[in-house]
């Protein structure tokens, strides 16, 4: 089932590509209705899934069997609501592509094919296998970003691409030094995770490997200082490619060190707890007050992306059990959030054909309904309670206390830092009477348009009242991370750290 | 009844939602019928099952809904004791009038059906903070009313200044919750939960004196936030922008009074912390006299029931901080009436008056709306604390139990006694200049009886007004035997029980309110020329007064400026030049290495084949040395 | 007998004679030529060690040495004359378009 979900979006690339370059209006249509399928199988999956420790529907074919490389796949509570995430906004941000005229069979395809690299790399549990799908889905990006860009498309995706790669680089030296380590070890050799997962370091040794792999995937998060690469991407990405990017892409960065960096080095892990928090921490004060100033509506988001996902890697590097959940649900939160931020921006983008917010004004009172959802969604980014950011966040915040506090209590700052750009953007772009011509005869949302955004605004309320449904399917995976952190080394947890320690009273 | 109490929150609830997507399709005063059908039901439900603890013997009661956040101890869980059922009662009840109100206050406004939307969302916000069984489901409540509050402040969105408003009070807002989160996590991490019950059941033995000072102390910053206490009161002016029955509603009955409702139920903590609560008393009074002071002056007659609010829930402020949890929260209930009474009925002069809210500019008003000008006396003197009006009762009970307190509380309840006359003072002042007298108004302004949707909650209001006080005199304390079983464990501060000294303590309020109210008739009663020179007479004090203290112009240059020079400077300096600038650096580095290493590619076949010859005679070379 | 070391001698010199001419000749012809000589130096040398040692494997190894050369110089004269066409010269020296 899993492969299928990979190759499901492949397959879909291929038929695209028989399509002839001359039926244009077939192209996107096509391309929504086949995306449809991996959400369908993934929708299901989500639906079966059993919340238990441990990784189901395994797939593992030897691939190489010299150099122990598998096909090796298999899904659990963490990369669960990712892939289903990832299989949602695809066929969302293709139907939001609808001014993507030239070339539209290559960006589908491309679309499709980065679906399937993105499904991939949070489905494999074989290091190398990994690593193709984490370089396979950087190349389609380059290439939405390069040529569906917009000005300086050319330099924001090489920069993605040169400083992204960059760090895979780090983390492949890494991956093959674990596997050569494991050969000498056990005398044959492996890529798996599980098995690399239980190697015996010396410290040294994996102090280097982890930072190998925390170098890629922070920049992939992006955690400060390696961020700079993101506003520039995003600005220049057409709306699908913003979208997917803030939505899935950085996922990828958070979901690594999660999976990989605390499954396969824990004392590093435990070792490097300061200099993580003190990353996220600063990203997140730091993202936030410069996303205040941004005069580009898409930058401003962008860096509101650098200052929500301090908040994840704080809660995943706090290893609690609050702040591990509040992690891998912020995961989904801002992608969803974001990802629709993305969308609004790139609706106005349609319309005006600028991102500037000084062109704007009073545009509440020309286009009413895109006004209400975009408050609607800076709401979910402020993190307020009763839709779904706010439980990540608070669960991020509550969570890590007991084990982070003076980190927790600046990240804390970043709730007050985010009310005040999100909504000063808002009253510059939306309130106030529009004395620009051009902002007074804009056109509200198309049925299209609102048949986005409403699956996403119902899930965020759905999640924010009753994140159970994600909860249950999540903790399971988590607490068996921790319990292994646990495990395999002596770092002690604070009380209270573990959902054990809640205290239930009488009567409940 | 108790298994239906969330239909108190669901109600409203269910109007807010059937208005967001039916409200245009309903016709004008049916929408706001049915939003206030609504909120009355919420009131007949919280009625009905407030019955078992009017008659005394009940326990409270806690229903749990749905789990949440099981990490944090967080689920959606209800909690109905007295205090919940007080403060159900007072949100829906005042609540239900002013929605009616509102029928006729924004009759013909383009928005109509959303106006009631948003009121709705607000009414059940408000009911799920004081219905929380935890504090989680406390601030989902806390931030909810903070969203209904930036929705309707900024309700009229195409004026800037309201727009403005709105974000001013949710930003500072937010600030206080900051502090509220941090008390939150200090909370988890004592006791390893959020909920109600978990915690206070075991604050005596999880509780040391630091970690409740502590707690205190944060959840104070958080109520200040939302109670608009010194220093976060900032946004509540501002937030006079938006239309008079949700100032009314929002800003003086309910929503501010959630920090003393958090205070109050957090009563257990407390407990355990004389300093925080000698903080939060001392906030309260500095507020209370600073508001006060503020409120003489002022031309707008929005802006002078602003400060008054605040700085009556400096008072309110006051009573939790002196332990007299039943004092505070009767006066929020008095004040509810009394303060909802003055500000609908300004807005009734403001409808009839053509938006006008210079009271500089009105006058005389008595005559051309006799029943607005008799309610609103009413209002005014149960707000100067006349007796035998619902203020007097409440205000002298928090006076009186601070003086009993002694201490350094003695030195609060003289801040609290020269307040009240000031009290007294602006209020006259504001009835005198707006009804009194002859008529000052502008040419085109017609000014005329409200309709009787409009009229009809004012009388109730001032009838509540006159009698709200009887629930809890020194003769017979109901209200203290109603809300026994909220505070059990708890030790409440009482006023004096002997009569010589409760005699004293009342003589000099109302020897206050009655001086307050005398000075403030006798001085505006006279021609516009001579309470201009008294006005003048005070300078350069009233000009302060009258510019709040400058507290918004300081705050700016502090704080607003600095800051945004800081994200300049972090944004265009710092990422720009520092960080991107090493990204694009090393980019450049890398061309210029290339550049560096490019004139070995000569082009030319011959160097190449030299190069070949001397790399060939390396390698044999080293062949022939190594063996 | 002739010492194998005269033949060693003179598969060095042609050797030298080869590369010498190689760096020193601007026609490409010129070059090629010189290449073979190279290449058939290597050829003797194989061959006389081959003798000396009474290896059969030098001879082998010619065999491959031969038939390689004789592909390339086919290649090679091919690309040049090709260029020849184009350009009318067989100096290297101009062609220096690969320069970076």
């Amino acid at each position: 089932m899993l492969t299928a979900l990979i190759l499901l979006p492949v397959a879909a690339a291929i038929v695209v590509a028989l399509i002839p370059g001359r039926r244009r209006e077939i192209h996107l249509p096509l391309g929504i209705a086949l995306s449809v399928m991996p959400l369908a199988l993934a929708g299901y999956l989500f639906w079966v899934f059993e919340p238990a420790a441990g990784f189901q529907y395994v797939v593992d074919v030897p691939w190489y069997e010299p150099w122990g490389i598998a096909w090796n796949l298999g899904v659990d509570g963490i990369s669960l609501p990712m892939v289903v995430l990832t299989t949602l906004l695809v066929p969302i941000a293709l139907a939001a592509s609808t001014t993507i005229t030239n070339r539209t069979k290559e960006f589908v395809m491309y679309t499709l094919l980065l679906e399937a690299g993105m499904i991939g790399a949070f489905l494999a549990l074989d290091l190398f296998l990994f690593f193709v799908f984490f370089e396979a889905m950087l190349i389609p990006m380059y290439f939405i970003i390069g040529i569906w860009g917009t000005e300086r498309r050319i330099y924001a995706a090489v920069k993605f691409f040169i400083y992204t790669a960059f760090g895979s680089a780090l983390m492949l030296a890494a991956i093959i030094g674990l596997a050569l380590t494991y050969a000498s070890q056990e005398g044959s050799a492996s890529f798996a995770l599980s098995d690399l997962a239980g190697l015996e370091l010396s410290v040294g040794t994996e102090r280097i490997f982890f930072a190998a792999f925390a170098i890629a995937f922070a920049i992939k998060v992006p955690l400060f200082p390696f961020h700079t690469w993101l506003p520039d991407a995003h600005v220049e990405a057409p709306t699908a490619g913003s979208v997917l990017l803030a939505a899935v892409l950085l996922k990828l960065g958070t979901y690594g060190l999660l999976r990989f960096n605390l499954s396969l080095f824990p004392d590093a892990s435990v070792d490097a707890i300061p200099i993580m928090a003190i990353l996220a921490v600063v990203g997140i004060i730091y993202g936030a007050v410069v996303a205040i100033v941004q005069p580009d509506l898409k930058k401003l988001v962008a860096y509101s992306s650098v200052s929500h996902l301090g908040f994840i890697v704080l809660g995943t590097f706090a290893l609690t059990s609050g702040g591990l959940q509040g992690a891998v649900i912020q995961n989904v939160n801002h992608g969803l959030t974001t990802g629709a931020l993305f969308l609004l921006v790139g609706m106005i983008y349609d319309r005006r054909h600028t991102k500037k917010i000084a062109d704007f004004g009073g545009l509440q009172k020309t286009v009413p309904l895109l006004a209400g959802f975009f408050l609607f969604m800076t709401f979910a980014s402020i993190g307020l309670p009763g839709l779904n950011g706010f439980v990540g966040e608070f669960l991020v915040l509550i969570g890590s206390y007991p084990a982070l506090p003076s980190f927790t209590v600046i990240a804390a700052l970043g709730v007050v830092l985010a009310a005040i750009y999100l909504l000063w953007a808002y009253e510059r772009v939306f309130t106030g009477v529009p004395d620009k011509e051009e902002n007074s005869v804009l056109s509200d949302l198309s049925g299209r348009e609102i048949a986005l955004l409403v699956p996403i605004t119902v899930l965020i309320i759905v999640i924010g009242l009753y994140p159970k449904l994600l909860l249950d399917k999540i903790t399971p995976s988590t607490e068996a991370v921790l319990d292994r952190i646990v495990e395999q080394t002596d770092y002690t947890m604070p009380e209270p750290g573990r959902i054990g320690d809640v205290f239930v009273a009488g009567g409940e | 009844m108790t298994d239906f109490i969330w239909l108190v929150i669901a109600l409203p609830l269910a109007g807010a939602v059937f208005l967001h997507f039916f409200g245009r399709y309903v016709k004008e005063p049916l929408s706001g019928w049915l939003a206030s059908a609504a909120i009355g039901g919420a009131f007949v439900v919280s009625a009905v099952a407030a019955v078992p603890f009017i008659q005394g013997g009940a326990e409270p009661v806690t229903i749990s809904l749905w789990e949440w956040m099981p990490a944090i101890g967080a689920s959606f869980e209800l909690l109905w004791d007295p205090l919940a059922a007080l403060m159900a009662l007072v949100v829906t009840g005042v609540g239900t009038l002013i929605h009616v109100f509102a029928i006729g206050y924004m009759h013909g406004d383009e928005r109509f059906h959303r106006f009631f939307t948003n009121l709705n969302l607000f009414a059940a916000s408000m009911l799920t903070l004081v219905l929380a069984g935890n504090y989680a489901m406390l601030f989902l409540g806390w931030e909810l009313v903070g969203l209904c509050s930036y929705l309707l402040i900024g309700f009229w969105y195409t004026r800037t200044t309201a727009a403005a408003a709105a974000k001013k009070a949710f930003i500072v807002n937010r600030i206080g919750d900051f502090g509220f989160m941090i008390g939150l996590m200090l909370v988890f991490t004592v006791f390893g939960t959020l909920s109600f019950a978990g915690v206070f059941e075991r604050a005596a033995e999880e509780l040391t004196g630091g970690m409740a000072t502590a707690i205190g102390l944060l959840l104070l910053v958080g109520a200040a936030g939302k109670s608009a206490q010194i220093p976060l009161y900032v946004w509540l002016p501002d937030a006079m922008e938006g239309p008079t029955p949700v100032s009314a509603l929002i800003h003086a009955a309910t929503m501010v009074t959630a920090g003393v409702y958090v205070i109050a139920r957090s009563a257990p903590i407390y407990e355990f912390t004389p300093v925080a609560s000698i903080v939060v008393a001392s906030v309260g009074a500095l507020t209370a006299i600073w508001a006060a002071s503020i409120a003489l002056a002022q031309r707008d007659i929005k802006k002078v029931l602003a400060y008054s609010t605040i700085s009556q829930l400096g008072f309110m402020f006051l009573a939790v901080g002196a332990r007299a949890y039943v004092a505070g929260v009767f006066h929020l209930m008095t004040h509810a009436f009394f303060k909802a009474l003055l500000f609908l009925g300004a807005g009734s002069v403001i409808h009839s008056m053509s938006d006008e809210q210079d009271m500089h500019r009105m006058g005389g008003l008595m005559r051309k709306m006799p029943l607005t000008a008799a309610t609103m006396a009413v209002g005014a003197l149960a707000l100067a604390g006349i007796p035998p009006l619902a203020g007097f009762w409440s205000k002298d009970e928090i006076l009186a139990a601070d003086f009993a307190r002694g201490g350094w509380y003695y030195f609060l309840w003289i801040i609290g006694l020269v307040t009240a006359l000031l009290t007294a003072f602006y209020i006259a002042r504001l009835w005198v200049l707006v009804f009194y007298g002859e008529p000052r108004w502008q040419e085109d302004a017609h000014p005329h009886e409200s309709p009787r949707v409009m009229t009809l909650p004012l009388v109730a209001l001032a009838f509540l007004s006159v009698v709200g006080g009887l629930v809890n005199t020194p003769f017979r304390l109901g209200l203290e035997h109603f809300l026994e079983p909220s505070f059990e464990g708890v030790h409440i501060q009482e006023a004096p029980t002997d009569w010589l000294t409760l005699g004293i303590l009342a003589a000099l309020s109302i020897l206050a309110a009655v001086v307050g109210v005398g000075a403030g008739v006798l001085a505006y009663k006279r021609p516009p020329e001579r309470w201009r020179r008294f006005e003048e007479s005070f300078e350069p004090l009233w000009g302060t007064w009258e510019l709040a203290y400058g507290v918004d112009d300081l705050y700016g240059r502090t704080l607003v400026l600095p800051g945004r020079r800081l994200a300049e400077a972090a944004a265009f300096s710092v990422d720009a030049k520092v960080v991107d600038g090493a990204v694009n650096g090393v980019g450049r580095l890398v061309r210029g290495a290339g550049d560096w290493a490019r004139p070995l590619q000569t082009g030319f076949v011959r160097n190449y084949g030299v190069l070949f010859l001397a790399g060939a005679l390396v390698v044999v070379v080293w062949l022939v040395a190594s063996g | 007998m002739v010492p194998v070391g005269w033949y060693m001698a003179l598969a060095a010199a042609l050797f030298l004679i080869g590369a010498l001419g190689m760096l020193l000749r601007r026609n490409a012809l010129v070059m090629f030529m010189c290449i073979e000589l190279m290449l058939n130096a290597v050829n003797l040398t194989l061959i006389s060690a081959g003798r000396a040692m009474n290896d059969l494997n030098g001879q082998v190894a010619v065999f491959f040495i031969l038939v390689v050369a004789a592909a390339e110089v086919v290649v090679g004269l091919a690309i040049i004359v090709a260029i020849f066409r184009r350009r009318a010269t067989a100096s290297v020296d101009e062609l220096s378009e690969l320069r970076g």
